[in-house]
């Protein structure tokens, strides 16, 4: 229960960070990649100073033998460089440059009851549903011929 | 046009970065949308309930914040609303595959010097910046 409520809390947060910041604005973040028109580098800012709290914070949270709520850390080992991360990464900006919209902007702006917002989130939730269905089906066919 | 707007930009990326903190330092998981989502999508995640927390305080937070200040949170957009689906569902394809997004690679990832996060965020910025000028540039589009 503390555990879904911190959660709760921690997305308040984050929810609130996303608003100010003109993350959920797919006009500014447009603007953002648009450096040959007319260029709003605001978010360069955002991303600066949420990689700076990140950076700083993290270094003393992880010194930590565990998180304060949970038995261990939940970090991600992988280190390889794949086509997967790659191509998929590709993939992603270019949707994020057609529609101005990222995962963690377009979910916080569904609150601001923008119709865009609700389209799109659909239609991502669909991409990642049909993607993660077209993995699993795939997998024990690429377990079996290596 | 949109304001160039230095110092709630700073803030809002301050709060952003604080919120990946504070899961990490709570419950040891990366403030990344795109995991969190994906745990919500079937088959379920059995860790679903801090999930859908975090995800309904990030969608009610706009809201209370407009409520509770009237601060104008501002909000346009320009693209038609078919490639705002077409955009939805490369989105969706592409941060599954490629195991993140702006959140959990780009700030998250980064900030952990994580050498996926590292080349994933340089592929997908570089390629929203090619994107959004040839739409505009190239195509004469939105």
């Amino acid at each position: 229960m503390r555990r879904t409520i911190f959660a709760g809390l921690i997305g308040l947060v984050f929810g609130t960070g996303i608003a100010i910041s003109g993350m959920a604005n797919p006009a500014k973040v447009l603007n953002f990649f648009d450096l040959a028109g007319d260029w709003d580098p605001s978010l360069a800012f955002v991303m600066g100073s949420a990689l700076l709290v990140a950076a700083v914070g993290y270094f003393f949270v992880l010194k930590r033998d565990r998180p304060i709520l949970e038995p261990r850390f939940h970090l991600p080992t992988n280190r390889k460089l794949d086509a997967s991360l790659l191509a998929g990464s590709a993939l992603f900006g270019i949707g994020w440059g057609i529609a101005g919209f990222c995962p963690g902007g377009a979910i916080p702006a569904l609150g601001l009851g923008e119709s865009a917002a609700w389209i799109f989130v659909a239609a991502m939730l669909v991409g990642i549903a049909a993607a993660k269905t077209a993995r699993d089906a795939l997998r024990p066919r690429v377990a079996k011929t290596a | 046009m949109t304001e160039f707007t230095p110092l709630v930009s700073l803030l809002g990326g301050a709060l952003i970065g604080l919120a990946s903190v504070l899961l990490m330092a709570f419950h040891g998981r990366i403030a990344g949308m795109t995991g969190i989502l994906t745990g919500l999508l079937p088959p379920i995640a059995p860790d679903w309930a801090w999930r859908a927390a975090f995800l309904g305080g990030a969608i009610i937070a706009p809201a209370l914040m407009v409520l509770l200040t009237g601060y104008d949170v501002g909000f346009a957009s320009p693209v038609p609303t078919p490639w705002v689906i077409i955009g939805g569902l490369i989105v969706g394809v592409g941060v599954f595959f490629g195991s993140g997004c702006t959140s959990g690679h780009g700030v998250c990832g980064m900030a952990r010097l994580s050498p996926r996060s590292i080349a994933a965020t340089a592929v997908f910025m570089g390629a929203s910046f090619v994107t959004v000028y040839v739409v505009r540039h190239v195509l004469g589009g939105f």
